[in-house]
């Protein structure tokens, strides 16, 4: 049963991550990177972070991929086109991803200790994860929190049109 | 239970839901025809059958022996798949909802009224209604059609902001009942009847205001149907769309408008617990009492549906700066506090 | 049972494709996304590790990524229509100056 659900996702997983690199149309790649994060969100939940699979799905497939189409869809953009870097990239680029990609995967086949994942192993309570998440790394919680106001502020300065800089209101532009 | 018997169980379930929820859908829109039409002072569909109960079959024979129109100049995967995507999700959701007492469960702690009892269930909402957005943004970009990229802007942007408001709005019940899982939310407000309800005994009428005003933005629904606005936008995102699919966005909307009440059910108003508390006494025949919570649910819905209608009857539209304002400038930060509040009062209580 | 190791291998492979992503792909917003899907990448190992040592942390670290990569879309799409609209191009190739 594991071992179903494992292949069916995680070659999901790795079939929509090959199409993002195929597909030359931005929407196209997006969409297939919503494929590739719904998967990974049921990979967490075999992996007993039910948490975690919530937050992927409504985080990073609804939030920050629907942000990627509606910039795709805003700025109209077209297909790309293959050029003399992209050749020098594909040329020197792959041999050396495929050496780290080895690398890692020796290492990990060669790492002692882990043990076999099971579908009836323990899951982290939601409870449990705010535990933490509230009395060990409140700190850190915090900070992350003054980030995203930071990333607010920066993503309206940014966005506003140029000669725009008095802050005179522009309707509904953001 | 073996695993057999696990999957013929979930899938009647299944069926079951999905044509009983299929069916409320339908008479959503004929509910909302009928009512509106009250409100207008005219009749409303009344030629199909006995006061005209029967209109949802014959409409829905119409869409299917329409021509499928499928333009041109369109981006057929994506032109195809939007309304799958959107229609999937709106019936997806309900998956999650439980709709009767947990009293009544088979061998193994199996759960009669819902699908599946997940200790997430509400995040689990949320995401997927999260997802559905995709259909109404990828139908406006593929048509290729200014008025459909017009609206699917429009809704993409208004379901991202007014997705804040709705989900911050929800935190203070979940604080209050200290879990995500459904059943334990409505059990928090099951004690006294009535009073125990969050939206009255949990204070959480402000949370309730703002999941209201949220919830109409988010099953674009009048006075926040920008994305359709037929006087601008000719029909918005589904501009393009005949025939069944068509019919499938159409439908996404009012299984939405259907999810958005089971939610508010359930969190706000005490899902399928008696409003009257134990001034009734339990029935003693099992089988009424297995349906009785169900007859509290159904109602409870039904009247957030009738209040969808009777708002979509009385208000006007909102302008497009309105509507981002109104989101932005008061329900969050309104959502914000009520969370504030909430989280002081449970401290310090 | 599966071993866990293969869960590793999935995270190496997709951090390895968001890679080659990065390298090859010439639209600005491909790029971006590529990103992404190395940061998921790693996510996957942080849960797998999450569940062989028992630790929450692990998941929490998750959580953190998350958090972030969603501040950094906000700021980075911003930067990308800012770019878009003095260029009016996304081939990174073109945006090959600091002024215009």
């Amino acid at each position: 049963m594991h071992l179903i659900l494992f292949i069916v996702f995680a070659g999901l997983c790795l079939a929509g991550a090959i199409n993002l690199l195929l597909q030359t149309h931005p929407i196209n790649s997006a969409l297939s990177l919503v494929v590739v994060m719904s998967s990974l969100a049921v990979l967490y939940l075999m992996l007993g972070a039910e948490f975690l699979a919530a937050a992927q799905i409504i985080v990073y497939a609804g939030a920050i991929m629907v942000l990627f189409t509606f910039v795709v869809m805003l700025l109209n953009a077209g297909r790309e086109e293959r050029t003399l870097g992209s050749r020098a990239a594909k040329a020197l680029g792959l041999p050396a991803v495929a050496v780290v990609l080895s690398v890692i995967a020796t290492v990990i086949l060669k790492a002692q200790g882990l043990e076999p994942v099971a579908l009836s192993d323990n899951i982290t309570s939601t409870t449990d994860l705010s535990k933490v998440l509230f009395h060990e790394l409140l700190l850190p919680f915090e900070v992350t929190s003054v980030l995203i106001l930071i990333a607010i502020l920066g993503a309206v300065a940014l966005a506003r049109p140029a000669g725009d800089e008095h802050g005179r209101r522009t309707g509904v532009e953001k | 239970m073996t695993i057999l018997q696990f999957f013929l169980w979930s899938l009647l379930k299944i069926i079951v839901v999905t044509v009983v929820f299929l069916m409320g859908v339908a008479y959503t829109v004929l509910l909302e025809r009928k009512l509106v039409g009250r409100i207008q002072n005219r009749w409303g569909p009344s030629r199909v059958g006995p006061f005209g109960l029967l209109q949802p079959l014959v409409d829905g024979a119409k869409s299917f022996l329409k021509e499928d129109i499928i333009p041109t100049a369109v981006y057929k995967p994506l032109y195809l798949l939007a309304p799958i995507l959107s229609l999937g999700c709106a019936l997806t959701s309900i998956a999650v909802v439980p709709f009767g007492a947990p009293n009544v469960t088979g061998s193994g702690g199996f759960h009669f009224f819902e699908i599946s009892e997940i200790n997430i269930g509400l995040l689990v909402i949320l995401g997927v209604t999260s997802v559905g957005v995709y259909g109404i943004a990828l139908s406006g970009w593929s048509s290729n059609n200014k008025y459909s990229l017009l609206g699917s802007l429009r809704s993409s942007a208004q379901l991202i902001s007014y997705e804040l408001a709705l989900g911050l709005s929800l935190v203070g019940v979940v604080m209050r009942a200290g879990s995500l899982n459904l059943r334990v939310i409505v059990e928090s407000q099951s004690r006294h009847g009535i009073l125990s309800w969050n939206l009255f005994g949990g204070l959480q009428f402000i949370a309730f205001f703002i999941y209201l005003m949220a919830a109409y933005a988010e099953t674009n629904r009048s006075p926040f149907d920008l994305p359709e606005a037929e006087s601008e936008l000719t029909a918005g995102y589904h501009t393009e769309y005949s025939s069944m699919k068509f019919a499938m966005f159409f439908m996404a909307e009012y299984a939405n408008m259907i999810t958005v009440g089971c939610v508010a059910t359930l969190l706000f108003l005490g899902g399928w617990t008696s409003p009257l508390g134990d001034l009734i006494p339990a029935p003693e025949n099992w089988f009424v009492h297995a349906l009785f919570p169900i007859f509290w649910f159904v109602l409870k819905v039904f009247s957030f549906l009738f209040l969808y209608v009777w708002v979509r009857g009385t208000l006007p539209r909102f302008r497009y700066d309105q509507l981002m304002n109104f989101g932005w400038r008061y329900l969050l930060p309104l959502a914000i506090l009520n969370i504030v509040g909430t989280s002081l009062w449970l401290a310090y209580r | 049972m599966i071993p866990l190791s293969w869960y590793l291998l999935l995270s190496a492979a997709l951090f390895s494709l968001g890679v080659i992503g990065f390298l090859i792909k010439r639209n600005l917003i491909t790029v971006f996304m590529s990103i992404e899907l190395m940061l998921n990448g790693v996510n996957l190992s942080f849960v797998t590790f999450a569940h062989q040592w028992h630790m929450v942390k692990g998941q929490i670290f998750v959580f953190f990524v998350m958090v972030v990569a969603a501040a950094e879309a906000a700021v980075g799409l911003a930067i990308i229509i800012a770019i878009f609209r003095t260029r009016s191009t996304l081939a990174v190739d073109r945006i090959d100056l600091m002024k215009l």
